[in-house]
């Protein structure tokens, strides 16, 4: 009998530690390994391939006598079988940080693939594939690489940005607590393409769990990226240094103030540098294009958004968790078929994609498909495609409310708009709920957004106008 | 015992070091003294400014000592969609823990969720919340 576990942090907050030594106490072997991604069911116990959810230490000996009722076959479970995994082939299956695992399910033989064909050949194999960033802004990797290649410098940086501060949002986390030998692969690909000598992980404090098995994994793999050197650097609780310039400064040690573009930081960035940033998504996937070739990874998604994405489903949803999928699926499809609608059970309001600077989106709009593009045109965000699903008890003058708090708690104070843009909103927005002169204010509101809008340097300040007037466009009932 | 004197020789030979010595400080001696920013940027070559300037910009550091066990409720979104605000005056009726907001630790498809020192929590409820923060 083979018992696996996840020692994914979720599942761990969800009890899987306990559940794990209840088996082992009762004279199991347990094995543990990264998650499925299906949250709702966590802790999901394995038996040979057949899992039982939401376990509790008081059920292992009916597990283990086979007298509990089971969910069946995981791999075939209609959430895993509707996916096309491609970055997450890994998940459930394989101990993180396990090189024994890695090297029996395709590890490594990105890396041998690039060092094969050469940098340049790597770099085209990128651009082929039509990876966009994951971190948001959705920019070519491939192009970003060919710069820092052709930059002429003695040192050069591979930067991970593993800030993953965006509500909703736990891919990244996934990655590194599931699969940390993987992204570490793709920051060597990346190493050798571009001719950078080292590599920063930035991993955010809010995750300890990520932090650890990254340093694991980096100390046990060290040999075999050898002569690129990859770092962990702990984030300390300033969500904007997710924005890669205020990592760049925060890695420096300096405080995470946002430095106006040009210098581009694929010219000067970290330490003047030329330096690649890229989201752990974007970087995780590297592996399996090198592997199978750009084209396949290519073959995935809808016009100009290419490949797959791993979506994650969060919030008031009845099946939270990672879904990986080519770009092109809709909304509807993503909240409702997959995502079952609310946990509540009550019916859906509205979803926020892409984080707190992400739009409200209502179910009239579900048609929307899952494309860079098409978001765009439709002032909504992809970003790192997290979606919060909202029953009908939300507030969206609150949620309005708190898009403007958030920015001015996180704002790094170097724009005039976004510092003080943001607290005015928030007093504004106190004002409509109390509901004092509402319709002079609700104009105010809008004022301050397009200030905003057009006078912050970076996203945070720039982009959080759209959650507050999306929930005003669309509910205007909650201000009124 | 570790001293900050042990702490800035260890990372001596990093690029950047300012933040690991901060954390490292931190974990050591539960805040960043004004002492001890006075001694990091004496080692780096920094002013005092220069330290405290980066000290106060994170949300991580403290720089007064906090002696209640800190517990960390996630008010982001995901987490509020799931109903962290109906528990905000069950955590804000005790004074035993200092609860602090944070905002989202990838927990979203289980939350409400908190971090108290390393350990994560999920799925709370008023019953759940008010037994973990009798427990810290
Ligand atoms: C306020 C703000 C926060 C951001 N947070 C993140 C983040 O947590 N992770 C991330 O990868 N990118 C984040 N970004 C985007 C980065 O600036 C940058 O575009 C990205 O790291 C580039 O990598 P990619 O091309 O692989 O996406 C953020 C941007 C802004 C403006
Ligand atoms: S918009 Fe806000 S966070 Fe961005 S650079 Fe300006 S002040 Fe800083
Ligand atoms: S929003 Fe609370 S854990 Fe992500």
């Amino acid at each position: 009998m083979k018992i696996r576990i996840s020692d994914d942090a979720l599942a761990i907050a969800c009890g899987a530690d306990t559940v794990a030594r209840a088996f082992i106490q009762a004279g199991a072997e347990v094995e543990r390994v990264s998650s499925w991604g299906m949250h709702w069911l966590e802790p999901l116990v394995d038996v040979d391939g057949t899992g039982y959810a939401n376990v509790t230490a008081d059920q292992v000996r009916a597990i283990m006598a086979g007298t509990t009722e089971s969910i069946g076959s995981i791999a075939e479970h209609p959430f895993i079988t509707r996916q096309s995994r491609l970055t997450f082939a890994r998940a459930g299956k394989t101990r993180p940080t396990s090189l024994d695992d890695y090297y029996a399910s395709e590890g490594w033989l990105g890396l041998a693939k690039a060092q094969a064909i050469g940098a340049e050949a790597t770099i085209e194999t990128v651009l082929a594939s039509g990876l966009r960033g994951r971190g948001g802004a959705g920019f070519p990797a491939g192009i970003k690489w060919k710069t820092v290649a052709s930059a002429q410098a003695a040192t050069k940086y591979i930067v991970c940005n593993a800030d993953e501060g965006d509500s909703a949002t736990f891919a990244d986390r996934m990655v590194m607590e599931g699969d940390p030998f993987m992204l570490i692969e793709g920051m060597a690909i990346a190493g050798f393409a571009v001719g950078a000598q080292k590599g920063y992980v930035y991993i955010r404090s809010e995750y300890p769990h990520a932090i650890a098995k990254m340093e694991t994994a980096i100390a046990a793999c060290a040999h075999l990226i050898a002569p690129f050197i990859v770092e962990v650097r702990v984030g300390a609780g300033a969500y904007v240094c997710g924005e890669e310039t205020s990592l760049l400064n925060s890695l420096e040690g300096k405080r995470g103030e946002v430095r106006a573009k040009p210098p581009l930081p694929a010219l000067e960035g970290l330490f003047g540098k030329p330096t690649v940033v890229n989201n752990v998504l974007t970087l995780a996937a590297i592996p399996w294009i090198l592997t199978h070739g750009g084209e396949a990874y290519a073959s995935y998604g809808m016009g100009r958004s290419k490949g797959t994405m791993p979506v994650q489903l969060a919030g008031n949803v009845k099946h939270g968790g990672l879904f990986e999928i080519g770009f092109g699926i809709t909304l509807g499809e993503l909240v409702n078929d997959i995502g079952g609608g609310t946990d509540s059970g009550r019916p859906v309001r509205c979803v926020q994609v892409g984080g707190p600077l992400g739009a409200y989106i209502p179910p009239s709009r579900f048609d929307l498909p899952f494309d860079y593009e098409a978001f765009a045109a439709a002032d909504a965000l992809i970003g790192h495609a997290g979606i919060t699903v909202f029953d009908d008890t939300v507030d969206m003058a609150q949620m309005a409310r708190f898009a403007m708090e958030f920015c001015a708690v996180e704002s790094c104070g170097k724009c005039t708009p976004c510092r003080l843009g943001s607290t005015r909103g928030v007093e504004t927005l106190d004002q409509i709920i109390a509901g004092k002169n509402v319709e002079a204010n609700l104009a105010l509101l809008a004022d301050l957004s397009e200030t905003m809008k057009f006078g912050s340097l970076c996203a945070l300040g720039g982009f959080t106008p759209y959650p507050v007037m999306s929930a005003i466009t669309h509910f205007p009932e909650d201000f009124r | 015992m570790i001293s900050l004197a042990d702490i800035l020789a260890e990372h001596a030979e990093r690029e950047g070091p300012l933040l690991p010595i901060l954390h490292d400080v931190q974990k050591m001696f539960g805040h960043v003294s004004e002492e001890a920013m006075r001694e990091i940027a004496h080692a780096l070559n920094l002013t005092r400014a220069e330290v405290y300037g980066v000290v106060s910009f994170y949300h991580d550091f403290r720089t007064e000592v906090e002696t209640r066990p800190v517990f960390k409720l996630c008010r982001a979104e995901a987490c509020k969609a799931r109903g962290v605000e109906a528990l905000v005056p069950v955590a804000e009726g005790q004074t035993r823990v200092k609860v602090e907001p944070i905002y989202c630790l990838g927990l979203c498809s289980v939350g409400p969720a908190a971090l108290v020192g390393e350990t994560v929590h999920a799925r709370l409820d008023s019953a759940r919340l008010t037994a973990l923060l009798a427990s810290v």
